[in-house]
């Protein structure tokens, strides 16, 4: 067992990656029993100094001190070693194995020999689980279990292989407002044994675990307290560095003719259980109609469907009346459906393409941008040129390859491209994902817009605040279905915390 | 010739026939379970081919006896495992893509193989290889002991690496390490495995059951080497993976599976039956696109074949 | 990375490769007894000492240049086409079966029906590959692997059997080849003594058109999205699968018209090893040559020299003719590694991390900069 940790610090710690400085000689420390929240936009390095801390980046320039002494680590074992263990944003579990399994390939002591002792890593497993009261069941297949029940096997995994500092990678993201508070808890209570590091951007949850909190801004630090002296509002204008409002919508509700209607939609998932079960839901036209829920329950399918990605198994889809369930792509492009996809970097651009010719990706073919099969050069040129200007997108030149821009200016090219061609209507998944707070606004504002040109807008989003600033009506998926409907107006954190868990009040 | 006698003849010969591509298979499952596909199995087994022929060839007065064959192996094993480390080098240190890398490979190790034979032994010879080892009981089983039971050394060791095989992989932390790396590297990485490291173990390993194959090819099946004597089978090996469904008893099937369709191929000349020769030697490679198109194994297999790992990148 | 040192960078991944490549024919050679300087000598120099050798390497340089297309094709559109060798050797049969078949016809007719019917043969049996993997997910690598063995049976079964010359078949002698091909089909010979033909003009031609087709076109378009970002092509409506088909006809047809372009501009009858590897060389040259039809051409003349020399070496130095193969999985294997060197950020940065280490002056500070 390792002596527990009385001290960490880091140390000007510097990290770059090609293009970007990720940390800039970014210091802080962790004491024995503390709780440090670690908070900053995306993209402002929080990750990344993690994952030095956890052994798997090496950083460029700095030191990290483990109860005074300066350590090197080459690999996650060796932080394993000095009692530092990290769940990520992203689970790091093998799918097709159990958890025993899962968690025998870090312990180093069952890799000696031949005979794979699988017994030794069960009893381990049940051990740590009933120690921390944190049920797991060694003989399960990793990809059988929820998202709270994995999150649960990762803080078990990291608690077997020795970690006496935990760092925790946004661990609420996934989770509904009700498994978080289960969360916080738990970590509370596994406060009296270890040191915890977690990273958020959720200030509320900020205030409600940490002792003390570290802000970053662009890869340094700009904020090193105690939580309790400072308020939310504080905070955030710390993150980012100035007031930002996130816009809302004022608006009273939409009154337009149904602009993207769904009834009874079943759609089969990848593993071929009924992703979608019957799914009903309406977008009227001038309208952001926001889908709240936990990834997994259907979500993804249901843009795919949408998109005609997916074939559909029955139901229609009524895409200002005519039913497009089962068209190609193409059809539904060309009926005025808008789509920004999940996964910006392998579903919304070609990453090797210029910006320019990303920006016509949905309409090389048309009269503006070819004639008789031959590609308009000058036009695209004209084209990529005028929407780098109204969309404020930052590149050196729209020759450039698209997937060497930020995140945000990814995001602002899809919206660009999607925008000019005036849709009817929206579908919008994670629009705002891991994009910094400037383009988040901006997007925000764009979707407000196209709201008040009478385009209907489907906002996918995990992100409960998003959802209530932006959407007039809010629907909760649940396994496949839409639970409720709520107005916006009527809506509370907990009420949809419950419809997200498959909760209906009568 | 009886219905029965060529069927007895296409059995008894289907085990042998199929020994080269089991090796070469089981071996390239561990390189794919890993998350590489080695498509230069193909120059390995020639270049195994090659070397396992060699000292047979050069001791033909029977100096050395049957210790030639060993050496001959022994030769291929460790230039499978060169081999191996250099798809390595190429595909998992400087991450390659490993399609047009496997088949730089091939052409490597054909064009090597087909050098030095040309230079050192020029035409086409034959040696005495590795006799057969009838089992003492069995063998005189009437038709299964022929079937089975009455080939070389090398065919019950083939046979015995099946189960071997899947003791390794699923028996063991170097197999549950192999499982990992091809399915979730990242997770693997933050365990702190070296990503890597397997990867490489996994092509030497992969790149020696190929080398042997090879071996077993000159050596024990047509005892002697020419050009074309691996013939595409380093390729077919790859397909068994996919159709073997990743398990070394599915592969084993396959490759009992094409190796009859060879035999069918020699019986149907023997045999005398009025079919153009050509066509015969066509079937094991139609036969493989038609088992491609069938089986779809997509979802099954290690969700990170093909993608090279890279710790640095931001995901 | 600044300029000027992505530029000694670059130089020196090049080089880096270039002499890996070579260290490891080398190699090879020395095993062999055979001089590797002697042996590069005659292969770098000896075919260009007199006017013929200059145009056998131009004969050589045709269907490398035309099947090289045809990879280019296929694989910018994402689909990896092995399958060359057999879509040759199919397009020679088709294009000789015309010629054969409908001798009758007027040359300005039949020469072009010919060279049809070549690329329509490789066409189809690219065509296989591409619906394969369109609609079932097949791994081309494999198909077109397969299917090379394939064409090779089918070939030497209709040279031995229904194409046969009956000339062979009265003396006995049973060498399979086919009859010798009407002059009608012929295609001229530019250099009068020499085996240079028209069928150059046709594949500059086309080299042409390649490059209007992949970036000028709306097809091409399609296609340069399938191979470089599939996912988001499809989300933008965009046909992937219709495109993979179309690049294994077109790269098949490629194939199958150099095919013919041989047989009617060099050797005016199918015969046995009439290919000779044409088909995993362009391979070769299509990478080399960056994919691009401006780096083909040169590429192609490069490796025409490079074949031509190694006919000369066996000759004279005795050095099998399996060394050429040597040289091309060399030379793959160098190209793919010295790409990622060059083209992916995160290795650059690697390599710059080391030269860092290894110069502790600006060198590695600069080379560290943080830039695009």
């Amino acid at each position: 067992m390792n002596e527990p940790l009385q001290e960490l610090r880091l140390e000007a710690i510097t990290k770059r990656f090609p293009g970007v400085l990720a940390c800039d000689r970014v210091s802080l420390e962790v004491r024995r029993g503390e709780v440090l929240a670690l908070v900053g936009e995306n993209g402002a390095g929080k990750s990344t100094l993690m994952n030095i801390l956890a052994g798997l980046y090496q950083p460029d320039e700095g030191r990290i001190l483990v109860n005074g002494e300066p350590v090197h680590f080459r690999s996650p074992s060796d932080a394993y070693d000095r009692g530092i263990g990290m769940v990520h944003q992203n689970f790091m579990l093998v799918p097709n194995m159990t958890v025993a399994e899962n968690v025998a390939l870090g312990l180093k002591s069952l890799h000696r020999g031949l005979r794979l002792d699988i017994k030794e890593a069960r009893r381990r497993v049940r051990e740590v689980a009933s120690h921390h009261e944190l049920p797991v069941n060694p003989e399960a297949r990793v990809w059988q279990l929820s998202v709270g029940e994995q999150q649960r096997v990762e803080l078990v995994k990291t608690l077997c292989l020795g970690a006496r500092l935990l760092i925790l990678d946004e661990p609420t993201s996934a989770l509904t407002p009700q498994e978080t508070d289960d969360l916080l808890d738990r970590l509370k209570r596994m406060m009296a044994e270890l040191s915890i590091i977690f990273i958020s951007h959720k200030l509320n949850e900020v205030k409600a675990l940490s002792d003390r909190v570290t802000i970053l801004r662009h890869g340094k630090v700009v904020f090193n307290g105690s939580t309790a002296n400072h308020s939310t509002a504080e905070l955030a204008a710390l993150m980012t560095g100035r007031e930002v409002v996130l816009p809302r919508n004022e608006g009273s509700g939409a009154t337009g003719r149904p602009i993207l209607a769904v009834e009874g939609l079943r759609v089969r998932g990848d593993r071929g259980h009924l992703a979608l079960d019957g799914l009903d839901l309406e977008v009227r036209a001038g309208e952001i109609l926001g889908l709240a829920g936990v990834s997994g329950n259907g979500q993804r399918e249901l843009a795919d469907a949408l998109a005609g990605l997916r074939p559909v198994e029955s139901g229609t889809i009524r895409l200002d009346g005519e039913d497009i369930a089962g068209s190609s792509p193409r059809s539904i492009i060309d009926r005025g459906m808008g789509y920004i996809p999940e996964d910006r970097h392998h579903e919304g651009i070609v990453s090797a393409f210029s910006v320019r010719e990303n920006l016509v990706l949905k309409d090389f073919a048309t009269g503006r941008f070819s004639r008789g099969g031959l590609l308009r050069l000058g036009d695209i040129q004209g084209n990529a040129d005028e929407l780098r200007e109204r969309f404020d997108i930052r590149c050196s030149s729209t020759a450039v390859a698209a997937g060497t821009l930020s995140g945000g200016n990814i995001q602002k090219v899809i919206l660009a491209r999607e925008l000019i061609r005036g849709p009817k209507a929206l579908v919008a998944v994670y629009p705002t994902r891991g994009v910094d707070m400037g383009a988040e606004e901006f997007i925000h504002n764009q979707l407000l817009a196209l709201r008040r040109d009478s385009v209907g807008i489907l906002l996918v989003s995990e992100e409960l605040e998003e959802i209530m600033n932006l959407s007039d009506r809010i629907a909760v998926i649940y396994k496949g279905r839409i639970l409720a409907v709520v107005p916006s107006r009527q809506a509370t954190r907990e009420k949809l915390g419950l419809l997200m868990a498959g909760v209906v009040h009568e | 010739m009886s219905a029965g006698r060529m069927a007895y003849d296409i059995l008894s010969l289907g085990v042998p026939f199929s020994v080269a591509l089991l090796l070469a298979a089981l071996g390239e499952m561990f390189n794919q379970r890993a998350g590489v596909f080695n498509l230069g199995c193909e120059g390995i087994m020639s270049m195994g081919a090659f070397l396992g022929f060699l000292p047979a060839f050069l001791a033909r007065s029977g100096a050395l006896g049957p210790w030639a064959d060993v050496l001959g192996f022994g030769l291929a094993a460790g230039s499978g495992v060169l081999l191996g480390l250099l798809f390595a080098v190429v595909t998992v240190t400087f991450r390659a893509p490993q399609g047009i890398a496997g088949i730089g490979l091939q052409m490597l190790g054909c064009g090597v193989a087909g050098t030095l034979f040309r230079h050192f032994i020029g035409g086409v010879t034959g040696v005495e290889g590795v006799a057969a080892w009838p089992i003492p009981l069995l063998s005189r089983i009437p038709v299964l002991g022929g079937i089975l039971f009455n080939h070389n050394p090398v065919v019950y060791l083939a046979y015995l690496a099946v189960p071997a095989s899947w003791y390794l992989l699923y028996r063991t932390p170097w197999g549950l390490r192999v499982r990992a790396v091809g399915t979730h590297p990242r997770a693997a990485d933050t365990m702190g495995i070296n990503v890597n490291r397997v990867r490489y173990q996994a092509l030497m390993l992969g790149g020696a059951m190929g080398g042997m194959g090879g071996a077993y090819l000159s050596l024990c099946q047509a005892k002697m080497f020419a050009d074309d004597l691996v013939a595409g089978r380093g390729f077919i090996a790859v397909a068994l993976v996919y159709f073997g469904r990743w398990s070394p008893w599915g592969i084993a099937g396959g490759a009992l599976l094409f190796s009859l369709a060879q035999s069918l191929q020699l019986s149907i000349q023997v045999g005398g039956i009025k079919f153009p020769y050509e066509f015969a030697v066509m079937l094991p490679y139609a036969l493989v696109i038609l088992v491609l198109a069938l089986t779809r194994a997509r979802t099954l297999g290690p969700t990170a074949l093909g993608k090279a790992f890279d710790r640095e990148m931001r995901v | 990375m600044s300029r000027r040192y992505r530029l000694i960078y670059s130089a020196g991944v090049i080089a880096l490769a270039a002499a890996a490549a070579a260290s490891t024919a080398a190699l090879v050679l020395w095993a062999i007894g055979a001089s590797p300087w002697a042996t590069f000598g005659v292969i770098l120099t000896g075919p260009l000492r007199d006017v013929f050798g200059l145009t056998e390497i131009l004969v050589r340089a045709v269907p490398l240049i035309l099947v090289a297309l045809g990879v280019a094709i296929s694989f910018r559109s994402g689909i990896l086409n092995i399958g060359a060798e057999g879509q040759i050797l199919i397009g020679i049969l088709c294009a000789t079966g015309t010629a054969l078949g409908l001798s009758q016809l007027p040359r300005a007719v039949l020469l072009p029906l010919c060279l049809a019917a070549g690329a329509a043969g490789g066409a189809l049996w690219g065509g296989i590959a591409g619906v394969l993997r369109a609609r079932l997910d097949v791994n081309e690598i494999l198909s077109t692997v397969m299917l090379n063995y394939i064409a090779a049976q089918l070939y030497t079964f209709t040279l031995r059997g229904p194409m046969i010359d009956p000339a062979e078949l009265m003396t006995g002698s049973g060498t399979p080849q086919s009859m010798r091909l009407t002059r009608a089909v012929w295609l001229d010979r530019l250099i009068p003594g020499t085996r240079l033909h028209s069928g150059l003009v046709i594949a500059l031609v086309l080299a042409v058109l390649v490059w209007v087709l992949l970036w000028r076109t709306t097809l091409g378009y399609r296609m340069r999205a399938a191979g470089a970002g599939s996912t988001a092509a499809r989300y933008a409506g965009i046909h992937v699968e219709r495109a993979l088909v179309v690049a294994m006809l077109l790269g098949g047809g490629f194939a199958g018209l150099a095919g013919a372009i041989e047989v009617l501009g060099v050797h005016h009858r199918a015969i046995e090893a009439i290919s000779s590897g044409y088909g995993f060389a362009a391979i070769v040259v299509a990478l080399f040559g960056g994919l691009h039809p401006l780096g083909i051409v040169p590429s192609a003349v490069f490796f025409g020299l490079l074949l031509v020399g190694a006919d000369m070496t066996q000759r004279s130095n005795g050095v099998p003719a399996n060394m050429i193969l040597v040289f091309q999985g060399a030379i793959i294997l160098a190209i793919v590694s010295a790409k990622m060197y060059l083209n992916n950020p995160y290795a650059r940065q690697r390599a710059a991390k080391l030269l860092g280490k290894l110069l502790p002056s600006r060198a590695g500070s600069s080379a560290e900069e943080a830039g695009p």
